[in-house]
């Protein structure tokens, strides 16, 4: 049973990049491009050292996102606010850190608070308008997120928060203070994020809280069945309402690597798209820690590599598509599975029903 | 029995005339802003065409999303549908003129529908997962295309070659007539003039065609056979079922008709608002398609007010971005009148409630000079979140929405 599980659990999702491999495949055929070749070219560029430690860099800010979307499934919310909660949370956090200066530590310890703060509360406006008004966490969510990009948008301005240097286009917040700069480690060819070791702890953190604590049983006994876990004595709303908060608090460490670590102030340019990452990133790696550590870098690979198919004259949009084919494949595949396992549950306790059944009938006939 | 007649002769009865007054209130109140203020832009015939152009698109996605809604299935694909519409129709469009534009649009969406109908409905995934995933797929999939067909004619990868618009009509004598009683500057007769002429000037034949599907839906879902087993569907799946209401079948089609009006709420943006795909171009209005299907509270009648509202803002917005400003006082004058209105009527909560948030945003408009911009681009999300919160109560969604639901397998 377990055994089985685990088999399912490796084969689904190899299953599912096989049936976008496939049919990006043929879409590179009816383009003229060969397959084969294009492929290759892209798994070539994507294992450069270079490019290895940049995928690394940029694994570590998803697998974050795909925790932090992990958390909600298993409270059955899909969180899919971890846009507007790393927006908000990242903005500040680079706000605050860059108005103080801190001996080091503190100052990068206050700046990573400061995004989980407000990445928190950010998401737990979503908790509490479905825990008290009964609101599909999806809808608020979207609409949170364009609120959230507005109101950075508009506190970006310079005069407001934000800055714009001399000859540039690009808006952005005071750089910070060396203190609050978090170091890089050399690696390969390049310098990895020293934020990725948080995202290690993030994720082990992640499974201690899910498998070890009182809470992560509540959590996923609610998950399962809110009726059952009510009964049980778990106040069901409230753990609604902490998992979104606590969700949308991962979900605001997503951009911390690349603040500490690379930019050193938040700026227009930050990339926007971590929900769907991250729900994707959470439904490839079955909301397990290490699974979606391995999506998150397959993602990243994925990103990273597309650079070269321009050059080859290939749209590296191909990517996207591949991206929303394996989403798809992945969920359609664990639906499938699902399926088959309750039938053959069903096939086993209807089995074990007659069993039953006829065992005291041929007593009685024994008896008489 | 026939009290319920009477009561719903007295509905019928009341509710035009009290539209008529509100009507009536708020050009006044608009006529006097417009006049204080000097914002001339909130009444004019050019402010109504443009808020016509910015309405149509939000009113298809919020069509397509209450016709899906109403069927039971939440459909946050809209957006990917837009954008599917937009390039669609631009690219068939500038191959063949606008009315293969749009029914190749027409075409797309439906199939578009029917895919994420074939996702959650027969194989039953998480709707959220199938809708954001087709937006992934609609997007990788217009700038793949692109690359291929609109590069090598005049256009790159995120912009088309130009498009033929639909042609346009003005009604004959009466939009000449209104525009000189505009001119003329008698204070409301001069501003109503102006409202109505840019529904009856330069009117695009599209616009007209797509609105007609406002009172086809209504019909359609609250007057026929099959819009009550529709709507049967996504209230009780089991109950629609168990009466013999094809439940998958039905909901094939509700997504079908969604994709459709969603893709063509699309065209309508690359062929009448503008002339040509550019990327980007739908800009959210999938998800703000979403929030007027709550706005409206499920009705067609409410996404059509909601998709107003929006698409006004909208077009003040990049028409001229002091009218905006000057919405400000009308909602304050608007939201003083609705106050004293309470106030008579002894409902000392609202009034208190209506009151405080009048004089707040008024203490805006005299304080703030200008409604940033970033405001205006949020505020449809803005004001469904807060009628959520504060309408939640009122609001009446489909029991079963986005409840997953499996058909009875058949020899089982």
């Amino acid at each position: 049973m377990k055994l089985s599980k685990v088999f399912w659990g490796i084969v689904a999702p190899l299953a599912a990049i096989a049936t976008s491999l496939l049919l990006v495949s043929g879409i590179l055929l009816l383009k003229g491009n060969p397959p084969y070749e294009t492929l290759k070219t892209m798994i070539d560029y994507g294992f450069t050292p270079r490019n290895i430690v940049a995928e690394l860099n940029i694994a570590s800010s998803y697998y974050i996102a795909g925790v932090a979307a992990a958390i909600g499934f298993k409270m059955l919310l899909f969180n899919i606010g971890i846009d507007g909660q790393y927006r908000m949370a990242v903005f500040f956090a680079a706000v605050v850190g860059g108005a103080v200066t801190l001996p080091p530590i503190l100052h990068v310890t206050l700046i990573i608070i400061v995004g989980a703060v407000v990445g928190g509360l950010w998401g737990s406006i979503a908790g509490y308008l479905k825990v008290k008004r009964g609101i599909s966490e999806v809808i608020s969510n979207i609409m949170l997120n364009v609120i959230a990009g507005g109101l950075v948008a508009f506190l970006l301005q310079p005069g407001r928060l934000g800055e714009q240097a001399d000859g540039s286009n690009n808006l952005n917040t005071p750089i910070l203070a060396t203190s609050g700069w978090m170091p890089t480690i050399k690696f390969l060819d390049g310098e990895i994020h020293s934020f990725l070791i948080v995202s290690v702890f993030i994720g082990i953190g992640y499974w201690v809280l899910l498998n070890k604590s009182v809470f992560g049983f509540n959590l996923r006994s609610t998950g399962m069945s809110f009726r059952a876990a009510r009964a049980g004595g778990v106040n069901a709303p409230r753990m609604i309402f902490v998992t979104m908060a606590l969700s949308g608090a991962i979900a605001g460490l997503t951009g911390m690597g690349t603040l500490l670590s690379e930019t050193h102030s938040y700026s227009i340019s930050f990339p926007s798209g971590y929900a769907l990452t991250g729900l994707a990133l959470a439904l490839l790696g079955r909301n397990h820690p290490v699974g979606i550590a391995f999506a998150a870098f397959f993602w990243a690979f994925l990103d990273r590599s597309a650079g070269v198919l321009d050059l080859n004259g290939v749209p590296r949009e191909i990517i996207t598509i591949m991206q929303g084919t394996i989403v798809l494949s992945i969920v359609v595949a664990y639906e499938l599975i699902k399926r088959i396992n309750q039938k053959q549950e069903q096939r086993l306790v209807g089995n074990a029903g007659i069993e039953q059944i006829s065992v005291p009938k041929a007593e009685s006939e024994k008896n008489a | 029995m026939s009290i319920l007649t009477k009561e719903k002769l007295k509905k019928t009865v009341t509710s035009p005339s009290r539209i008529a007054i509100i009507v009536a209130v708020v050009l006044i109140v608009a006529s006097i802003v417009r006049r204080i203020t000097g914002a001339d832009d909130i009444t004019s015939a050019g402010a109504t065409g443009a808020t016509l152009r910015f309405t149509i698109p939000l009113l298809m996605a919020g069509l397509g999303g209450l016709w899906a809604e109403r069927s039971g299935v939440i459909n946050i694909g809209l957006e990917g549908m837009m954008i599917a519409g937009t390039w669609l129709g631009a690219w068939f469009g500038f191959l063949h003129g606008p009315l293969v534009g749009f029914i190749c649009a027409a075409i797309g969406g439906a199939l578009i529908g029917l895919f994420h109908g074939f996702l959650v409905v027969k194989i039953g995934i998480d709707q959220a997962v199938s809708g954001l995933a087709i937006n992934l797929l609609a997007l990788g999939t217009a700038r793949y295309l692109s690359s291929i067909y609109f590069a090598p004619n005049g256009g790159d990868i995120s912009l088309s070659p130009q498009v033929k618009q639909p042609g346009v009509f003005s009604v004959p004598i009466l939009s000449s007539f209104l525009a000189d009683l505009n001119a003329k500057n008698i204070i409301v007769i001069s501003d109503a003039a102006g409202i109505l002429g840019g529904f009856v000037t330069e009117v695009s034949y599209a616009t007209v065609l797509l609105f007609l599907l406002v009172p086809i839906s209504t019909w359609l879902l609250w007057r026929t056979r099959f819009g009550l087993r529709l709507r049967f569907c996504g209230e009780n799946p089991v109950a629609a079922e168990s009466l013999g209401v094809k439940v998958f079948r039905t909901r094939y089609i509700a997504l079908a008709i969604s994709g459709m009006f969603a893709s063509l709420g699309g065209a309508y943006l690359c062929m009448v608002s503008a002339s040509v795909y550019r990327e980007g171009q739908t800009a959210g209005r999938g998800f703000i398609g979403l929030a007027t299907v709550i706005f409206g509270n499920w009705r067609p009648t409410g996404v059509l007010a909601g998709s107003f509202l929006f698409g006004f803002t909208d077009a003040l917005r990049v028409r001229q971005s002091t009218s905006v400003h000057a919405i400000l006082l009308v909602i304050v004058i608007l939201g003083l009148l609705f106050a004293m209105w309470k106030l008579f009527q002894r409902n000392y909560k609202v009034f208190g409630i209506s009151a405080l948030s009048s004089l707040i945003v008024g203490v805006i408009f005299l304080k703030v000079p200008k409604i940033p911009d970033e405001f205006v681009t949020f505020f449809p999300n803005l004001a469904t979140i807060l009628v959520l919160v504060l309408l939640a109560q009122k609001l009446r969604p489909p029991a079963m929405l986005a409840v997953p639901y499996r058909e009875r397998e058949e020899g089982h």
